[in-house]
């Protein structure tokens, strides 16, 4: 018999793994909103973040084991990561994707999926095919609080999530760039009239999708380990998430992510079903989600004025 | 510097096999307004986008203030590069960026405007000059009507304080009262702000009666050019397009 308390605790658990997803499901957002495409490779992105921040911080630490520069080389390890994916974004736009910008639908997409693979065999390659454990940079002893409990890294994944999403939030509806974002994804050759150069738009958009998505794959790897194919399932979820939430809508993304989230963790105990077909909920929830608002929660169905 | 700011020169242009402009010569002066006035599909808002780079030459040239911007080379000047010479286009249907506020919209056409205080004072100045935008300036684009946002969209493009207005039927859709007031507007910008206005126009009466110089294009050729008031007594143009 599952009580309330376990609810309450499947759906916190459910937070945090939304809280990652929506991280992720960010940058298939903004780059759909901009360029209508879905960037399969993006998935990938967020492995290499986890790799790039495995390394660093195995690095930065060497045989310490000071508490305070544990955290602070976790940290400055996350910041690399989010510098190398971000210029490995951009990159892989300009050589798979903007050459393509004007050529049929499809073949950016299969490029984004000759990128996904590139990606993954190239770290299998690299890293070998074992996954690998990410260290806590701290000690994980779960806190319970009133029976619920909450271990120190679901807390950070919680904190870090809820400042990435204020500063890209005050980034693109306060400064020049961010509103240059938003008005390409609105009405691209219009932005070009108003002086805008939209290349250095779509560079700026990939760099922050996959900076985040580095930050993403360096929390996801707490739980799901770091692996060349960690990337594949938890950005298959992340785009579920943002199409939930309305695909191209930055809010549409981040709530998307943690519904998506709680219904994976919360739907299984409730359901009855085996917790190893918990990735069946997701997909089940995307076929609804298709045939009863394929716009997605926050999308929009409304008709421009002529 | 001359006296002519923007020239064309011989320009085509064509969608696939079709001919949209064909051999094209106009020249717009310093200080002018000069209207272009033709049918439904006779080639005026390809003009206007080939002058701003959005549409490719097949053959020809564009001068801007003396410099070539645009010709069958293939690195011409892309549609922002040439914002930032000062040319700013009010696109036909306005194309005002709907989710975003009347401010926000504004502080896009100030792109290429780096002092924020210069930003506040021509939003400033925008709303003194459409006062309507003021009481609207919080509000999303989208709510606005078919004239609060033709209107909104010529204040987007004097942002960035252009040398050349180029305005893709701005009467277009609009009753005739708000056509009236919006060209109004328009002259006034030419007036005191001195701003060159190049305008294209289906409503032939409207744009001769406030422009200085006036073409004719049918089927992608300029078969007349005149002074605007020349244009207005001329008998083919009352015939065929004032319908007199």
């Amino acid at each position: 018999m599952t009580t309330l308390i376990q609810y309450l605790q499947y759906f916190l658990n459910g937070i945090t793994l939304g809280a990652i997803y929506a991280l992720i499901a960010l940058g298939y957002t903004m780059v759909y909103g901009i360029l209508k495409f879905i960037n399969f490779a993006h998935g990938d992105i967020l492995m290499v973040g986890a790799y790039t921040g495995l390394l660093t911080y195995t690095a930065l630490l060497g045989d310490s084991t000071n508490g305070a520069w544990m955290l602070i080389a976790f940290f400055l390890a996350m910041l690399v990561s989010m510098a190398f994916c971000a210029i490995l974004g951009m990159f892989i736009e300009k050589v798979a994707y903007k050459p393509l910008r004007n050529a049929n639908r499809l073949a950016p997409l299969l490029s984004a999926i000759g990128v996904s693979f590139i990606l993954s065999n190239g770290a299998a390659w690299i890293f070998g095919t074992q996954s690998r454990r990410f260290p806590y940079p701290f000690d994980d002893t779960p806190i319970v609080i009133a029976g619920l409990s909450i271990t120190p890294h679901q807390i950070l994944t919680i904190v870090v999530s809820i400042i990435m999403m204020i500063v890209l939030t005050s980034f693109v509806n306060k400064t020049r760039m961010g509103k240059a974002m938003r008005a390409t994804s609105l009405d691209q050759p219009t932005s070009e009239l108003m002086g805008i150069d939209v290349n250095h738009v779509i560079s700026m958009t990939f760099a922050i999708g996959s900076a985040l998505a580095a930050v993403g794959g360096i929390l996801a790897s707490f739980d799901f380990r770091v692996s060349a194919s960690m990337g594949t399932m938890t950005g298959l979820k992340a785009f579920v998430a943002a199409v939930i939430g309305g695909i191209g809508n930055i809010q549409g993304a981040m709530l998307g992510g943690i519904i998506l989230g709680i219904l994976e963790s919360v739907g299984a105990p409730l359901l009855g079903i085996p917790s190893s077909l918990r990735d069946a909920i997701a997909f089940a929830v995307l076929i609804i989600i298709l045939l009863v608002k394929p716009d997605g929660i926050l999308g929009k169905n409304e008709r421009e004025k002529v | 510097m001359s006296d002519t700011l923007l020239t064309i020169d011989g320009i085509s242009v064509k969608y696939g096999s079709i001919e949209a402009l064909h051999e094209v010569s106009m020249s717009v002066k310093r200080g002018d307004i000069v209207s272009l006035i033709g049918a439904n599909g006779a080639g005026k808002s390809t003009l206007l986008k080939a002058v701003m780079a959005q549409v490719p030459l097949s053959s020809g040239s564009i001068t801007f203030e003396g410099n070539e911007i645009c010709s069958t080379k293939k690195h011409g000047r892309t549609t922002h590069q040439l914002a930032s010479l000062g040319m700013a286009l009010v696109p036909e249907g306005r194309h005002v960026f709907a989710d975003m506020t009347v401010e926000e919209n504004l502080d896009m056409g100030a792109f290429l405007v780096r002092d924020s205080k210069e930003i506040d004072r021509k939003k400033e100045e925008m709303f003194d000059f459409f006062p309507i935008l003021s009481q609207r300036r919080k509000q999303k684009t989208r709510s606005l009507s078919g004239g609060e946002q033709q209107m909104m969209a010529i204040a987007r493009a004097l942002m960035s304080s252009p040398k050349l207005l180029l305005l893709d039927e701005p009467g277009l859709g609009l009753a005739p009262l708000i056509v009236q007031d919006i060209f109004h507007k328009i002259r006034k910008i030419n007036e005191e702000d001195k701003v060159t206005v190049f305008l294209v126009e289906q409503n032939a009466r409207m744009a001769l009666k406030n422009s200085t110089t006036g073409y004719v294009i049918e089927t992608g050729n300029i078969v007349l050019s005149d002074t605007s008031e020349n244009l207005l007594n001329n008998e083919k143009v009352k015939a065929a397009y004032l319908g007199e």
